[in-house]
C-alpha cells in the first residue's frame, strides 16, 4: 500500500527518508508524526531509524542504500556513522565514501540488484556502489538529466521515471534494471519523483499532495497493491517449489 | 541537436511517451505542469485581476475620447486600429505577467454605449506551463464634452483674443492669396470663427497665444505693422485673476504686386536714388521694387515700410491693355532679384484706340523678352491718367513716360476656354460672410477677382510655390486645348498638384467652389 504523509508540512518526503527493503532511515523532525506513520506501517518487518546525515535533515538526499548497504556521504559525522552501524542490521553494511558529488541520493538511483548513477562518479565510488550495495553499476541520464537518484524512484518490482522521459529511453532503462518502468509524478504534477516519494518492494509514501490518479499509478508500477512483507516470501517460496518439482 | 546530426553523429530517435494528468488521469503528453489543458483551466485563471469593465469618456460633439488627465483625442473611428489601440492602453494591462497575443472587437449598437473587446493572453500558469485564455472586457462610454466643445456649446462667440486683418485696397486679391497660405500651413487651424469684413478678415482665437501665434504667422508671409490692446473682462482681485479680451489690429501694406509707385522723394534717395517711378514685382515679408527703365531693384522690409509709407500711384485695377506694334531690343537679358527683364523700346497702341485713331506711343519696357509685334500686353495709362498723387508733386522736373507695360496678357487665347473648369483647384477656409450687407454687384465684383486671382496662379509659378493645389476630379482634358497654335496659355503641370486625400474636407471645399462660382 501507499501512504501520504508530510514533512513538516512539505511534501518532499523523499528528502527527509529513506526506506530499502532492510531498513528505514526518518529523519529528525520537530515532531514525531512523521516517524510514527512510518513506526506504524514498517515496525513489524524492519528497523526505522531517527538519524541526521551531517547534521542535517535530507538524509534522503544524501545516502544511497539497499538491503545489502548504505553508503553515506564523506560529511557525515563519526557519531552519525556508529549511531547507524549500531542501528542496522548486521548484514547491511554502513559505508562512509569519499566522493566530490556528496548527495548521493541524488546521483545514485538503484533497487537490490542495479543502481544507476550520475555520469561524473569516480570510478573507485562505482567500484564501492558495486561492492558494498552487490548491485550492477550503469552511468545513465532520465530524460536528460544527471541527477538520476532525483528523477526516478525503482524498487525490484517496477520504477517511477520523470514524465519527460521518451518511449526509447524507457525501454533501455528498463532493459537495464530489468523491472517494468512508467513515466509519471508526484505530488500534484512534481517530476521531481524522488524527491516526492520512497518506495520498497512492498510499501511506498509519497507526499500529502499526490493525487489518487498518481497514487494508483504508483501502487500499479510498484505492485503494492498484493505486496506485504509475509507474499514476497510465499512467491520465492511458490517458485521455489515450481523449481522443486 | 540538427548540427549533431548534419556531423554524421547517430542520434537516437526521441518518441515522446504519455503520462496520465495527474488530476483526472487523462492519458496526455508531458507539459511542464504534468495536468492536462482541462485541469489546469480548472485550476488556473490567468485572467484573474485582469480588467473586465472599464470606462471611457467621450465628447459626442467633435468625437473624440479622453485620454486622462486632459488630452483629447480626436479621429478615432468606431471599430478602427487606434481606437483598439486607445481601449487597450485604458484597460492597464499588467503587461508584464500577461502577454496579448489578439485583440478585437465585438460588434455593438452605438446606442449602447458600450465596446466590447475580446481579447486573448498568454501567462504562465504553473511550473512555467504557459496557457492562453480568451478574456471579455466592456467598456462604458461615457458621453461629457470636451472643453472647447463645452465651451462654444454654452457661447459660440467666446473668443478670448481677435485678430483684425486688414489690407485698405480695393481689391481682395492679397486675402485669397492669405488665405491659400493659411491653409497650407494650418495657420488658423485654432480659430473658433473667422469672418469675412470690408477690407479684410477677422480671426477668433480661444487664447491670446494662438492669437499670437497666428500673427507671427502673418508678419512672416506680409508687410505688416500690428498693436495689440485688451480690455478687462472681469476680474478676481483675490486671487489675483484678470480676464481680458485682446485684439490684434493687423495691416498689411496697401502696395501689392504690380502696382505703380512713385516713391516719396526721402525714401528715392535712401534706395540710391531709385525711380522715382517704379514697379512692385513681388511682396512677401518685404516688397521688391524695380525701375523699369534702369532694372535697378529693392527691398523694402515691413520696418522701412512703415517708418514712411507710400501708397501705389496706380493699381493694377487700373491696368489698360495694349498692343505691341513693334519692339527694338536695348540690353541684353538681365537678372534682377529673381526675375528676368529685358530693357527695350517699343512701340504700343491702347487696344481701345486701335483702328479707331493713330494714336501710338514709343515707349521704354523692361519686358522686351517676352513682347513680340502683335502681342498684346497690360500696362498703366500714364497718358490719360489723372493722377493727383501728392508724391507726384514733389519730384522736380519729373517727365511721365506716355506708358508704362506691366505685363503680357493672354486675355485672347483665355477667351477661347472661357467657361472650361480648370484642371486643378484649391481649398477655402470657412468663413462668415455677412450677406446683408452685400448687394449682387459685391458678389459679382468678388467672383471676378477671384477669377483673376486664380489666373494669376497659372501664369505665376512663383506665386503657387507656396501653396497647395489640388487635382479637380471632375476635370476632363479636351482635345481642343492641346492643339493650341505655338505658344500656349500658361498652366499648372499635373505634377504639381496634390491628390485629395480627406473625404469630408473635400466635400467641404467643393461645396466652397460651388459658393464662389
Amino acid at each position: 500500500m501507499a501512504t501520504r504523509i508530510q514533512f513538516e508540512n512539505s511534501c518532499e518526503v523523499g528528502v527527509f527518508s529513506k526506506l530499502t527493503n532492510a531498513y528505514c532511515l526518518v529523519a529528525i523532525g520537530g515532531s514525531e508524526n512523521f516517524y510514527s506513520m512510518f513506526e506504524a506501517e514498517l515496525a513489524d518487518a524492519i528497523p526505522v531509524v531517527k538519524t541526521s546525515i551531517a547534521g542535517t535533515r535530507i538524509i534522503g538526499r544524501l545516502c544511497a542504500g539497499n538491503k545489502n548497504g548504505l553508503l553515506l556521504p564523506h560529511t557525515t559525522t563519526d557519531q552519525e556513522l556508529q549511531h547507524l552501524r549500531n542501528s542496522l542490521p548486521d548484514q547491511v553494511v554502513v559505508q562512509r565514501i569519499e566522493e566530490r558529488l556528496s548527495a548521493l541520493g541524488n546521483c545514485i538511483a538503484c533497487n537490490d540488484h542495479v543502481a544507476l548513477t550520475h555520469p561524473d562518479l569516480d570510478r573507485e565510488t562505482e567500484e564501492l556502489i558495486a561492492d558494498v550495495l552487490g548491485v550492477e553499476v550503469f552511468r545513465q541520464t532520465i530524460a536528460g538529466n544527471i541527477l538520476v537518484g532525483s528523477y526516478c524512484a525503482i524498487s525490484n518490482r517496477g520504477g517511477l521515471v520523470h514524465p519527460h522521459t521518451s518511449i526509447e529511453d524507457l525501454d533501455e532503462l528498463s532493459t537495464l534494471l530489468q523491472v517494468p518502468l512508467v513515466a509519471g509524478t508526484v505530488n500534484r504534477g512534481s517530476e521531481v519523483i524522488a524527491a516526492g516519494m520512497t518506495v520498497n518492494d512492498w510499501t511506498a509514501f509519497c507526499g500529502s499532495d499526490t493525487t489518487a490518479t498518481e497514487l494508483s499509478v504508483i501502487e500499479s508500477v510498484f505492485k503494492l497493491r498484493e505486496a506485504r512483507p509475509s507474499s514476497i516470501v510465499d512467491e520465492m517460496r511458490k517458485s521455489l517449489i515450481d523449481s522443486y518439482v | 541537436m540538427a548540427d549533431l546530426s548534419a556531423s554524421g553523429m547517430f542520434v537516437p530517435s526521441q518518441t515522446v511517451g504519455t503520462v496520465l494528468c495527474c488530476i483526472c488521469g487523462v492519458a496526455m503528453p508531458p507539459n511542464p505542469a504534468n495536468m492536462c489543458v482541462r485541469c489546469l483551466r480548472s485550476r488556473v485563471d490567468i485572467t484573474e485581476g485582469l480588467t473586465r469593465h472599464a470606462a471611457v469618456v467621450h465628447c459626442p460633439e467633435c468625437r473624440s475620447y479622453l485620454q486622462p488627465p486632459r488630452t483629447w483625442i480626436r479621429g478615432l473611428e468606431p471599430e478602427s486600429k487606434e481606437l483598439l489601440a486607445f481601449c487597450l492602453r485604458r484597460l492597464r494591462l499588467p503587461l508584464r505577467r500577461v502577454r496579448l497575443v489578439h485583440a478585437e472587437f465585438i460588434w455593438t449598437e452605438p446606442h449602447s454605449k458600450r465596446l466590447r473587446l475580446r481579447l486573448r493572453v498568454q501567462a504562465e500558469a504553473l511550473h512555467g506551463a504557459i496557457l492562453e485564455q480568451s478574456h471579455l472586457v466592456e467598456l462604458t462610454v461615457h458621453d461629457r464634452l470636451c472643453d472647447a466643445c463645452s465651451r462654444s456649446q454654452a457661447n459660440p462667440d467666446q473668443w478670448s483674443a481677435a485678430v483684425q486683418l486688414r489690407q485698405h485696397v480695393s481689391h481682395r486679391r492679397t486675402f485669397f492669396y492669405l488665405e491659400q497660405l493659411i491653409l497650407r500651413h494650418s495657420a488658423a487651424a485654432r480659430a473658433l470663427r473667422i469672418a469675412e469684413t470690408d477690407h479684410g478678415l477677422d480671426f477668433f482665437f480661444g487664447s491670446r497665444s494662438h492669437a499670437l501665434k497666428f500673427v507671427d504667422f502673418v508678419t512672416g508671409v506680409a508687410p505688416v505693422r500690428s498693436r495689440s490692446d485688451k480690455q478687462l473682462v472681469s476680474h478676481d482681485p483675490k486671487s489675483n485673476l484678470y480676464n481680458y479680451k485682446h485684439t490684434f489690429s493687423v495691416e498689411i501694406c496697401p502696395v501689392c504686386r504690380e502696382d505703380l509707385i512713385c516713391l516719396p522723394p526721402k525714401l528715392a534717395n535712401a534706395l540710391g536714388n531709385l525711380g522715382p517711378l517704379v514697379l512692385c514685382t513681388k511682396v512677401t515679408n518685404s516688397i521688391a521694387l524695380v525701375d523699369p527703365f534702369t532694372l535697378r531693384s529693392a527691398f523694402l522690409d515691413a520696418n522701412q515700410f512703415w517708418r514712411s509709407p507710400f501708397k501705389a500711384l496706380l493699381t493694377s485695377r487700373q491696368l489698360v491693355e495694349y498692343i505691341v506694334l513693334d519692339v527694338e531690343v536695348e540690353s541684353a537679358e538681365v537678372s534682377v532679384g529673381g526675375f528676368r527683364y529685358m530693357l527695350a523700346h517699343a512701340q504700343v497702341a491702347r487696344v481701345a484706340d486701335f483702328g479707331k485713331n493713330d494714336t501710338m506711343f514709343t515707349i521704354k519696357t523692361h519686358l522686351g523678352h517676352l513682347l513680340n509685334p502683335g502681342d498684346y500686353a497690360l500696362g498703366y495709362d500714364l497718358y490719360a491718367a489723372n493722377s493727383n498723387d501728392f508724391e507726384i508733386e514733389q519730384h522736380k522736373g519729373l517727365i511721365l513716360p506716355e506708358a508704362l507695360l506691366v505685363r503680357k496678357s493672354y486675355q485672347e487665347k483665355r477667351s477661347k476656354n472661357r467657361g472650361k473648369a480648370r484642371s486643378w483647384k484649391l481649398k477655402s477656409l470657412s468663413m462668415d460672410v455677412d450677406t446683408t450687407s452685400k448687394s449682387r454687384a459685391d458678389e459679382e465684383k468678388r467672383n471676378t477677382e477671384y477669377e483673376e486671382f486664380l489666373r494669376d496662379l497659372e501664369e505665376n509659378p512663383e506665386m503657387r510655390f507656396n501653396i497647395s493645389l489640388y487635382r479637380n476630379k471632375e476635370y476632363q482634358p479636351s482635345e481642343m486645348a492641346s492643339t493650341a497654335d505655338g505658344e500656349d496659355v500658361p498652366s499648372i503641370p499635373l505634377e504639381e498638384l496634390l491628390a485629395d486625400l480627406d473625404l469630408s474636407e473635400d466635400e467641404e471645399s467643393e461645396e466652397a467652389d460651388h459658393m464662389k462660382e
